[in-house]
């Protein structure tokens, strides 16, 4: 299937582009993480994070489908 | 109301807001831009947000202070974007009938912010290195 993932602070440098399409067999927002940082080099291990599946917070265990839109978000640091 | 601004924050705008006959106190409180950071001299920094994630758990911590204390009114800004040295960088503020709830519901808000708002803060060091803040790595809260 294919999906979209969009990156922010650190994980935008370290991918190197704000968003991308990508086809994957991953079953949820968690294998597609460790998917996308054995791939990419992440330095930030999943239990730092937090993921969005189309503009909802959701639990790593979400299923993926076909169009998803995934978001990673790195520790926060508002204020 | 919980905006994420690119542009500067005008307090006096948002303080219009809170406006009610039924308040007879107001809180607010502002994070401006300080010039060091874990022992590190700072002399820029920038922050980016999820903007629609961001207004969305944002107004949550506004639903839960409104649910949590006897106050009328709560609204928070972030910027987002390039910042300088005493720029301010986030504005909250409470009205409620009394003074306690007003400052208890404000400390609430920034608090929940800084923890749970996805907004990231890039600091430029005057060593000309620059760095994404990542609070669990750092010795102060």
């Amino acid at each position: 299937m294919t999906v979209r993932v969009q990156y922010f602070a650190i994980l935008r440098e370290q991918r190197g582009v704000a968003q991308e399409s990508l086809v994957t067999e991953a079953a949820t927002a968690g294998d597609l993480y460790e998917e996308l940082r054995a791939r990419h080099g992440f330095t930030l291990p999943q239990e730092r994070l937090r993921t969005a599946v189309n503009d909802e917070f959701a639990p790593w265990t979400t299923p993926l489908r076909e169009g998803d839109a995934i978001v990673f978000l790195p520790p926060v640091a508002g204020g | 109301m919980f905006k994420i601004s690119p542009e500067p924050i005008d307090p006096a705008v948002l303080a219009r807001e809170l406006r009610d006959p039924a308040a007879g106190a107001c809180a607010t409180f502002e994070g401006w831009v300080r010039n060091r950071n874990d022992g590190r001299a700072v002399v820029a920094l920038e922050y980016e947000a999820h903007a629609l994630l961001a207004e969305r758990e944002g107004g949550r911590i506004l639903e839960e202070a409104l649910a949590k204390f006897p106050i009328v009114k709560a609204v928070c800004a972030h910027r987002t974007g390039a910042l300088a040295l005493g720029d301010l960088a986030v504005w909250v503020g409470v009205a409620a009938e009394h003074r306690g709830a007003a400052f208890d519901a404000c400390r609430y808000i920034i608090d929940q912010t800084k923890l749970r708002v996805p907004i990231w803060k890039r600091e430029h060091y005057a060593d000309g290195t620059v760095d994404w803040i990542n609070p669990a790595e750092r010795k102060a809260p």
